[in-house]
């Protein structure tokens, strides 16, 4: 299996953490991957709010790269998948947009036809690696572990572009969690916001979301939580101190990035998967999987 | 078919707390709808269970409530496809407004919103505007508004919506479309007051886009997406200011210049004008820095971003140009 590799901008910015422990897990399951290191940011659902023509067309030309290459693109961002996914299906969908992506793109001596397909990792591990040869990489089982799975919205909605998880009752992340040993934790803010996107303009609204989200996690009697997107983690991790500071709560609840999760399951160390890096010390995880 | 509906009950002058009650009901060929099981229940097992409808035929917006989950309309949701998904049905009310009987929510805050907005017509002055020239509601412009035309007013977005939840005050989904309506319609004569008002407190920037709204809404109004047409109205009209218009600018700003988005860029461009603000940002970027999470501000671009450069030029002074779109 052979993908063209979109790591977005958090994982080569704020969370390198995300790029370096997905690279280990990709390598591990015999993925072979090719960066698209002359891709830009898929505009993160920002640039179309002022330019919807601008953020297609941005999109359009990662996806032409992963074309002339004959790949389809993996990304590691839940909002990268969710923005390209809705970029897809405009392309697709609407009468004339692909004529006018490809007059811009021309300026870039490119052109998209329309062939490319994209999709996040976690789709990749429960569809196309599958779950069974998933578990057979698990040498260390996270058994005991309780993981509150954390998906964000971009990859859940709208659930007619992303078309994989349902959007009220999604499995995916689930599904992994328990291929890994662990446990998950079922609460109902795993399908919601992390506050990201008003962080910096309202980070009073944000830090709500985020703390009511990782109350309830906590409160159900999660050990950590785990999620498919940068984003998410950045609301949730970096600024978990506000978070508790917004709800008058200590909560000192360690947050993963997926491969992260995935990795530790896989035997790699702490210095492997960048754990280190976090805001929220991952001590308590480390220790529960016997990890150190 | 014989099936379990289980149902949220609540009586504020009796009970404590809101408590599940299961009914075991045949419904038959007609009874395919969760309204439909709904009556049945009434009916024939019990006669104090309370919710509202009207219809029955998914215009009047009465009957929404959240089933398995989703915020849904009772008269639309077909319980054949709900028991195929789920295996059951749950129902409860709509969330986030205060319960008054079992399904019945009290409705205050979602209508005082929506009155907030001045959800009718402000005409023009006649005097500026002959009649023959006056604005008409073409096919295209239509268009530009049907989408959000469609609403009901069944209160789903406001039950789903992830902003309000955190913020109260947050105009919310239905709102928010229902302005947009006006502000696209070319014979409305306050438009520019109405921009100005929704780019204030609990307006548009307080949207969080977890699209929430336009998953949950049964008539495909897409709330959010009107709300972000309000957006781009308001960076249209000038009003560059908010905080949500500066993050626009300077997340274009960013990745015009490097090709990708810089983090440690990004907050300096937003906020340099604010150096309360951006100081606020220094204890985190000071941590950050010490786990090797800050980039630097400035960052090699990526290969090919003169083109990138061009195509951003281009688009960027046609979208400003362009009235709508």
């Amino acid at each position: 299996m052979k993908y063209a590799f979109y790591t977005g901008c958090a994982a080569k910015g704020a969370c390198p953490e995300l790029y370096q422990s997905s690279l280990k897990v990709i390598q591990r399951l015999g993925l072979e991957v090719v960066e698209l290191t002359e891709a830009t940011c898929c505009g993160a659902g920002v640039i179309r709010e002022g330019y919807p023509e601008l953020s297609l067309a941005i999109n359009a030309r990662t996806f032409s790269m992963a074309e002339t290459m004959g790949l389809n693109v993996m990304t590691i961002c839940g909002t990268c998948q969710g923005v390209m996914s809705s970029a897809q299906k405009q392309l697709k969908e609407e009468a004339g947009q692909l004529d006018r992506v490809n007059a811009l793109l021309a300026m870039d001596h490119r052109k998209y036809s329309g062939t490319t397909q994209v999709k996040h990792l976690l789709w990749i591990l429960v569809k196309e690696v599958g779950l069974n040869r998933l578990k057979q990489y698990v040498v260390r089982p996270l058994n005991g572990l309780r993981v509150a799975p954390f998906y964000g919205c971009y990859i859940l909605r709208p659930s007619w572009d992303l078309g994989f998880d349902d959007p009220v009752n999604p499995s995916s992340l689930e599904s992994v969690i328990s291929a890994l040993g662990a446990e998950p934790v079922n609460y109902s803010g795993r399908t919601k916001c992390c506050g990201f996107p008003l962080i910096l303009e309202n980070e009073d609204i944000a830090m709500g979301m985020a703390g009511a989200n990782l109350g309830e996690a906590k409160e159900m009697g999660a050990d950590c939580l785990v999620t498919p997107c940068p984003l998410c983690h950045m609301s949730l991790d970096l600024y978990q101190e506000r978070a508790e500071q917004k709800v008058g709560e200590r909560l000192g609840l360690p947050i993963l990035h997926l491969p992260q999760l995935v990795g530790l399951a896989m035997g790699f160390t702490c210095e492997d998967l960048g754990l280190a890096r976090h805001m929220v010390s991952v001590g308590k995880v480390l220790e529960k999987v016997g990890a150190i | 078919m014989r099936i379990t509906v289980r149902v949220q009950k609540f009586d504020p002058e009796r009970d404590a707390y809101p408590n599940e009650k299961d009914y075991r009901l045949d419904i038959g060929w007609r009874a395919s709808t969760v309204l439909d099981a709904l009556f049945q229940i009434k009916n024939e097992l019990d006669g104090t269970l309370t919710f509202r409808y009207s219809c029955r035929s998914a215009i009047c917006g009465s009957c929404s409530m959240v089933i398995n989950g989703q915020e849904k309309l009772a008269c639309k949701t077909m319980v054949i496809n709900e028991i195929r998904k789920h295996g059951q049905i749950l129902i409860r009310p709509l969330r986030q407004m205060r319960v008054l009987k079992d399904l019945v929510v009290d409705m205050e805050p979602f209508w005082r919103k929506v009155t907030e907005i001045t959800p009718w017509l402000v005409p023009q002055e006649l005097s500026e505007t002959p009649s023959s020239m006056s604005p008409r509601v073409t096919k295209d412009t239509l268009g530009e508004f049907h989408n959000v035309d469609a609403c009901i007013m069944c209160g789903a977005c406001l039950s789903a919506c992830n902003s309000y939840e955190a913020s109260p005050g947050f105009l919310g989904p239905a709102a928010l479309a229902k302005a947009y309506r006006f502000v696209a319609d070319p014979r409305d004569g306050a438009k520019d007051e109405r921009l100005i008002d929704l780019d204030g407190v609990n307006g548009v920037w307080d949207c969080t886009r977890c699209n929430f709204c336009v998953e949950v809404c049964p008539k495909d109004v897409k709330p959010m997406e009107a709300i972000i047409r309000l957006r781009r109205a308001a960076l249209q009209g000038g009003m560059t200011q908010t905080m949500g218009a500066r993050h626009i600018t300077a997340f274009m700003e960013v990745v015009r210049g490097e090709g990708r988005l810089n983090e440690g860029l990004l907050p300096i461009k937003m906020l340099w004008r604010s150096p309360g603000k951006l100081l606020r940002t220094l204890p985190l970027a000071l941590k950050m820095f010490l786990r090797g999470k800050l980039p630097f501000p400035y960052k090699r671009p990526i290969r090919g971003i003169k083109a990138v450069r061009q195509i951003f030029e281009t688009r960027r002074r046609a979208t400003l140009k362009s009235p709508t779109s």
